[in-house]
């Protein structure tokens, strides 16, 4: 089977699927997997633009490097992915271009 | 045979020690005066502050005890989108360029009081034409509307600006190569020698020949300065810069310590340390910058940081420059400053014309090493 894939889930790790969001759609993974591997999983491809150009891009290095597989988890954006393991019920979004930068100390602005 | 052959191929009209910023910029005016122009450049072992500097075009401020280096600072400023323009046209590379004026940025009142008493001083000296304003923490907001209220306020010139710094000296890099300039990554040039008439340098890659010279080697320009009967007095002080994610575009001005290239990125600096030639990072020494930066704009607290450097500034006991031709080595010049950026325009403009024609009508004399003995 030349086509198949080669993320193989080894057989000592965590083995409860629990379920997790992926723009808005549930997704089963095993628990001691992290967000980038949800993507995958999902097929979300592409999973973040670029900040700069717009163009697609997916998770690559899985060990925390690369930073192609930046999302938007539980509404924090620019999160790495492959270094955020999943909890049930995340939500993971796609990361669009540049992050926002807002002030939440709006209080603090008004002093 | 091998011989002639080798020593034609390395010789040009004029070379320059050092392919930094200064020397790039000074190669391609003399490209414009119509001389071959080499460049022998140490490599990648060099202190290269031309790869870590913050990427200010800054006019507020600069001169403030030498009104001729105010005058030439902002003669740069205003040559520098004639010299945007051609980079682009020549080369196709867009430096990001912009002059819309630029903040500094205060946390006590007892700074922005100084910087404002600075200024009138500067205004004073310039006869009047100074533009510049003191802005509370209001008139801040109109600016900059994320500005935290620890500011205290600002000083604020029309004139100020950045660019992104690793573009330029990619674009003067292409530029030069483009007129057929040469630039030998040749090593350390070891020794000066004049020949009657020009120059013999000597480098681990072989002796290079030309009648003129000019050091633009930054730090490097204190041993070869004495070789030309030239005086460098550098000295490295070092500056620690962090750069952060890129974020939506927030803030539409540079500020004396923070600024938001065209793509997002945030480089915010800096600091000055006497290290000697460590041009590494600190600890203390970031957390204080981020610190700093944190109080001025609130909103970074929730932004990551993805890299820092350290770089050496080269630095006269007065900060100013050297621009200085040799009495006894006709020929011979030397070019050096903390301001690669903003002097750029400078150097690629008047500087060059004058090492070009050996006249000028910029008040050299002031710029002269000499003013270190009086």
């Amino acid at each position: 089977m030349p086509n198949a894939s080669r993320f193989e889930r080894l057989a000592a790790r965590d083995d409860r699927w629990i379920t997790v969001s992926v723009e808005g759609e549930p997704v089963k993974v095993r628990a001691g997997d992290n967000a980038a591997t949800a993507v995958l999983a999902a097929g979300l491809r592409p999973s973040r633009t670029t900040a700069v150009s717009g163009a697609g891009r997916a998770p690559y290095c899985m060990m925390g490097v690369c930073f192609e597989c930046l999302l938007e988890i539980d509404g924090v954006e620019n999160v790495q992915g492959c270094m955020t393991p999943v909890r049930p019920g995340m939500e993971i979004r796609r990361q669009q271009g540049a992050r926002h930068c807002e002030n939440n100390d709006r209080e603090e602005m008004s002093a | 045979m091998t011989q002639a052959i080798s020593r034609a191929a390395r010789t040009a009209d004029l070379c320059l020690i050092g392919g930094g910023l200064v020397g790039l910029a000074v190669g391609i005016g003399l490209q414009r005066n119509g001389l071959n122009v080499a460049i022998l450049d140490e490599g990648d072992v060099a202190l290269r502050a031309s790869r870590g500097n913050f990427g200010l075009v800054w006019v507020q401020g600069k001169g403030d005890t030498l009104p001729e280096y105010a005058r030439v600072t902002r003669l740069s400023a205003r040559l520098w989108p004639a010299l945007a323009a051609r980079l682009r046209e020549r080369t196709g590379i867009d430096i990001e360029l912009q002059q819309n004026g630029g903040l500094y940025l205060s946390l006590t009142e007892q700074e922005v009081a100084d910087r404002e008493a600075m200024l009138i001083r500067m205004r004073a000296a310039a006869g009047g034409d100074y533009p510049f304003r003191r802005l509370d923490l209001k008139q801040v907001r109109e600016f900059i509307p994320e500005a935290g209220p620890e500011v205290a306020g600002a000083t604020w010139c029309p004139e100020d600006g950045h660019l992104n710094p690793l573009k330029l000296l990619r674009a003067l890099t292409e530029a030069f190569l483009k007129a057929g300039g040469r630039i030998a990554n040749s090593g350390r040039a070891s020794a000066i020698s004049p020949l009657n008439p020009g120059f013999r340098i000597s480098t681990p890659a072989g002796d290079w020949y030309c009648d003129k010279v000019v050091l633009s080697a930054g730090l490097g320009n204190r041993e070869l300065a004495p070789q030309v009967g030239l005086d460098a007095p550098v000295s490295p002080n070092r500056g620690q810069v962090l750069i952060a994610e890129r974020v939506r575009p927030f803030l539409h001005y540079p500020t004396g310590h923070v600024r938001q290239t065209d793509e997002g990125t945030l480089q915010i600096g800096d600091s000055k340390e006497d290290v000697g030639f460590d041009s590494g990072t600190t600890t203390d020494v970031m957390a204080q910058i981020a610190r700093r930066a944190t109080r001025m704009f609130p909103l970074l607290r929730e932004v990551r940081m993805v890299r820092a450097w350290g770089a050496l500034r080269v630095m006269t006991p007065d900060g100013y420059p050297l621009y200085e031709a040799s009495d006894s080595h006709p020929g011979a010049y030397l070019v050096t400053c903390h301001s690669g950026v903003t002097l750029g325009a400078l150097h690629e403009g008047p500087i060059a014309d004058w090492i070009a024609r050996d006249r000028t009508d910029l008040p050299l004399e002031v710029f002269h090493a000499k003013r270190f003995s009086l």
